[in-house]
């Protein structure tokens, strides 16, 4: 029973990164793509738990630190990018 | 019915609840008509989806496993700080690109504060941003 309902939740999970897929191979502006990508690495990081009391093992559990950074990480360069066309501004002393 | 049963009925309601939320933002960034309504509902639901999940993997190992993970509790709080701040940020980037509200919103203070400080030039291009 447990276990069956751990396999009905990575079900819901993965149609909920089915949805924001189709966000970002549809999304009329690059801000949704970003913001639907940004939706994905949070519902891997859920992913990830529901994986770790499924394989009954906590060798995942750093996985989901690591992923919520790289994710935080991508989003604020992917906006520092759209906002100001590059990611890394180099003028600082004028 | 157990304790054993009783705990396990209780990860399961905390991942059930966040695995629908999960589910019901993702049907929000499908449904909803421009960027910045999609953003409110992909920053906020599933934010606390993602906190049910993490809230139940960690009763988990608690209690069957009789380890206190910190990790997951340095997650949920790095969850919890970041997603408002990656929304806010793209948003911002989405307006400031100009990407169109959508036609039934009503109201637009951003672009009369936006004027006020001369943000924009005539011709509609941003200004060079201020060095710091």
């Amino acid at each position: 029973m447990f276990q069956a309902m751990l396999f009905f939740v990575l079900i819901i999970l993965a149609a909920a990164i089915l949805f924001c897929l189709y966000r970002v191979l549809r999304g009329p502006s690059m801000s949704d793509r970003v913001i639907a990508l940004d939706n994905i690495g949070i519902n891997l990081i859920a992913v990830t738990a529901v994986l770790s009391i499924l394989l009954d093992t906590d060798a995942f559990l750093s996985i989901i630190l690591l992923i919520g950074i790289l994710s935080f990480i991508g989003t604020i360069s992917f906006s520092k990018f759209l906002e100001r066309g590059v990611v890394i501004e180099r003028r600082r002393n004028q | 019915m157990s304790a054993d049963e009783i705990s396990k009925w209780i990860v399961i309601v905390f991942i059930l609840c966040g695995a629908i939320f999960c589910l019901l933002s993702a049907i929000g960034l499908i449904r909803f008509p421009d960027v910045y309504t999609r953003s409110h509902a992909a920053t906020k639901s599933a934010t606390l989806g993602v906190l049910c999940i993490m809230s139940g993997t960690a009763l988990y190992f608690f209690l069957f496993k009789g380890h206190f993970s910190a990790q997951l509790v340095l997650a949920i709080i790095f969850v919890f700080i970041t997603a408002p701040v990656g929304g806010h940020l793209i948003t911002r980037a989405a307006y400031r690109t100009k990407v169109k509200l959508s036609d039934k919103s009503v109201q637009d203070d951003l672009r009369a504060a936006l004027n006020e400080n001369d943000y924009r030039q005539e011709d509609g291009s941003p200004q060079e941003a201020e060095p710091s």
